[in-house]
């Protein structure tokens, strides 16, 4: 009975596709062509159709993808549109966009003008493209099921009110996003009210803002990313349900750059990740609940500064290494856990040998509540008498909190 | 004047509190930086030894080498010898030892385990200390004719470059903590050869935290060449103007 359910499941399938087969064709579009123009192609085109565009430098303005076809590029079409123009307009569902290479969109301090832009649609694909110094690089508008790989996108952004984002996202649903590279846009990858989207596998450098900006995105996962060297690192704001796994976080040095700056985030993961020579690993305000496990703070200026108004977050098996502070806070009221970390500035020892130090561990130190307080006192860093005063806090705690402990602090660090 | 340098460098390089300093510092550059799994650890813990036991053993030593020499200097000025060329004799037997035990003591195992920019920093502050607080003896044991006088002022400098100073900086910013003073805490600092030279290895060390707010200023002077030449000038005067104070009270003293 089954089988043969499946058979006529598999004739209507190759069916199906026959008929598709009779019906899709592909139209040619280069100089030696019978059409010379995509916009013509695309005019021509039934949906379901390729339009193939051969290589070569493309001046069409702004071209309007208003049916399900896909567009291809042979050979990497440049499309060109002399700083006036929105390249591309996407405003059907189903199409497919591989290829190109799209450069000089138009600047507007009005519209959000793209290199690819998509309207209020869904099922789109922008596969493989080059996007070169245009305003916005890949937008989606109030779009579901986008998927967005493999895709170059660079800028050359000079200050933060005349570039728009690398890959940006609003009110959209379901993005797949991965394998692109983003450089010199204002924030990397923006997303405000952008759910159930993932973000892999993803270089986010030397952007002139963010490497990743979210506001209001939940249920998203960033997985394998690499945000490196941006202007003022990640920050993430008003989202819950984030999972942030695998991901680099590198040299964003700077008094307001941070690793991630998280802001108003709950009941979030930050599994496995690497931070790496930040000014600030983690800066906390506002967030709850949020498991942060197993991640490599290394050679960070500040491995983790969580504002006394952040609660219930759980900080266990991480690696605090070579970091000149371990943990700031701001306040004396400390609501947060620390458990089972590996911090290289443990001084204890482990009678017992089962590889947790007998005595608990104090990550604040009194000088880094000072520098919190009186910026300038980093000028005494490393002075004799700044160690005194930390080795009698030590003793007898007075300013730095009481609770912001590590009852278990591990002997030997934990592999990540 | 050649003589004179020949002599007590044959007597300093045979002086049992020279050769105890080198295998100490030796044995304790090694250790740090065999104990540590990673080279900057061993370097922060070697800057605190720089800067704490190499001004010390520098200026208690010299003082007491000046004072306990005190006849074998009136024998000199007997002689046929410039002063000027006297005390700078001395000032080149004393500083020479001591820089080059610095150099065995913890260049050298820097070199070997720590070669890089932070590392070169130490040895260069390291040997510049050694000169300043030799020159700072000579000068304090010219003035002082009594020796437990001149050796407990020898003292006192010492714990006012090491701490003092540091204590009265920080109540100055608790003080002024409202104002943008980062600018003149850096002029403040210059007055101490200790804080420059720990300032300089920490923009090497503490990098990422020196990239924040404060920091950038320090990184803004210390890390460009213009401020590394005025920071480095700074410790040669550090070096010779107490030489050169030293020099003009010694030819005049009434020996």
């Amino acid at each position: 009975m089954r089988s043969s359910a499946l058979n006529i499941v598999g004739t209507m399938i190759c069916l199906f596709m026959v008929v598709d087969m009779l019906h899709a064709t592909t139209i040619k579009i280069g100089k030696d062509q019978a059409v010379k123009t995509i916009k013509q192609g695309i005019e021509m085109a039934k949906a379901g159709d390729t339009v193939l565009v051969k290589a070569g430098l493309y001046k069409e303005g702004n071209i309007i993808v208003d049916k399900a076809i896909t567009l291809l590029g042979e050979g990497r079409p440049t499309l060109e549109a002399e700083k006036k123009h929105e390249p591309l307009s996407v405003k059907s569902p189903h199409v497919t966009i591989k290829g190109f290479e799209i450069k000089n969109s138009g600047h507007s301090s009005i519209n959000d003008i793209a290199g690819i832009k998509i309207y209020n649609t869904h099922h789109v694909k922008v596969i493989d493209n080059i996007l070169i110094d245009n305003f916005f690089g890949i937008y989606s508008q109030n779009s579901k099921h986008l998927e967005i790989l493999d895709n170059k996108i660079e800028a050359y952004g000079t200050a933060e009110q005349l570039i728009g984002n690398g890959i940006h996202g609003w009110k959209s649903d379901s993005l797949h996003i991965e394998r692109n590279t983003v450089t010199g846009h204002r924030d990397g990858i923006y997303l405000e009210f952008v759910t159930h989207t993932h973000v892999l596998n993803t270089i986010s450098e030397k952007n002139l803002r963010y490497g990743l900006h979210f506001m209001f995105s939940h249920d998203n996962s960033y997985v394998g990313n690499t945000f490196r060297a941006n202007g003022a690192g990640v920050a993430v704001m008003y989202t819950k349900n984030v999972h942030m796994e695998n991901n680099l976080f590198e040299e964003n040095w700077g008094d307001a750059s941070y690793g991630i700056l998280l802001k108003d985030i709950s009941d979030s993961q930050i599994i496995n990740n690497k931070f790496d020579r930040n000014t600030t690993g983690i800066f906390m305000e506002g967030s709850n609940r949020i498991h942060i496990d197993n991640n490599n703070f290394i050679g960070n200026g500040w491995g983790i500064k969580i504002q006394a108004s952040c609660m219930d977050n759980t900080f266990r098996d991480n690696n605090f290494m070579q970091n000149t502070f371990d943990v700031a806070t701001n306040g004396t009221l400390t609501l947060n856990n620390f458990t089972q970390n590996y911090w290289d500035k443990y001084e204890g020892y482990d009678l017992d040998r089962d590889g947790i130090g007998d005595v608990p561990f104090r990550p604040v130190s009194l000088f880094s509540m000072l520098v919190e307080r009186y910026p300038s006192v980093m000028l005494l860093f490393r002075s004799f008498m700044v160690t005194l005063f930390d080795r009698s806090e030590k003793l007898l705690p007075s300013l730095t909190p009481e609770g912001l402990k590590d009852e278990q602090p591990r002997m030997k660090s934990v592999k990540v | 004047m050649n003589k004179v340098i020949r002599y007590v460098l044959a007597d300093l390089l045979r002086n049992k509190t020279i050769i105890c300093y080198t295998i100490l510092l030796f044995a304790l550059s090694i250790s740090v930086y065999s104990m540590e799994d990673n080279y900057e650890k061993g370097l922060i813990s070697l800057l605190n030894i720089v800067l704490f036991v190499v001004p010390l053993m520098s200026i208690v030593f010299s003082s007491i080498y000046l004072y306990n020499s005190s006849e074998f200097i009136n024998l000199l000025v007997s002689q046929p010898l410039k002063r000027t060329n006297i005390w700078l004799s001395l000032f080149a037997g004393l500083a020479g030892p001591l820089s080059l035990s610095f150099f065995i003591g913890v260049g050298v195992p820097t070199l070997m385990y720590a070669f890089s920019n932070s590392g070169l920093i130490l040895i260069g502050c390291g040997l510049l200390l050694s000169l300043i607080f030799v020159s700072i003896a000579m000068w304090t044991s010219v003035l002082i004719r009594d020796k437990s006088k001149g050796i407990g002022l020898a003292i006192l400098l010492w714990l006012y470059f090491g701490l003092l100073f540091d204590a009265l900086v920080l109540f100055l910013l608790f003080q002024f903590s409202d104002y943008p003073i980062e600018n003149m805490m850096v002029a403040l600092s210059m007055f101490n050869p200790i804080d420059i030279s720990r300032i300089l290895i920490l923009l090497q060390l503490d990098l990422s935290a020196m990239m924040g707010y404060t920091g950038a200023i320090f990184r803004d002077f210390f890390g460009t060449g213009l401020g590394m030449g005025i920071t480095l000038g700074v410790m040669l005067l550090w070096c010779l103007i107490p030489l050169w104070l030293s020099v003009r009270h010694f030819r005049k003293k009434d020996l």
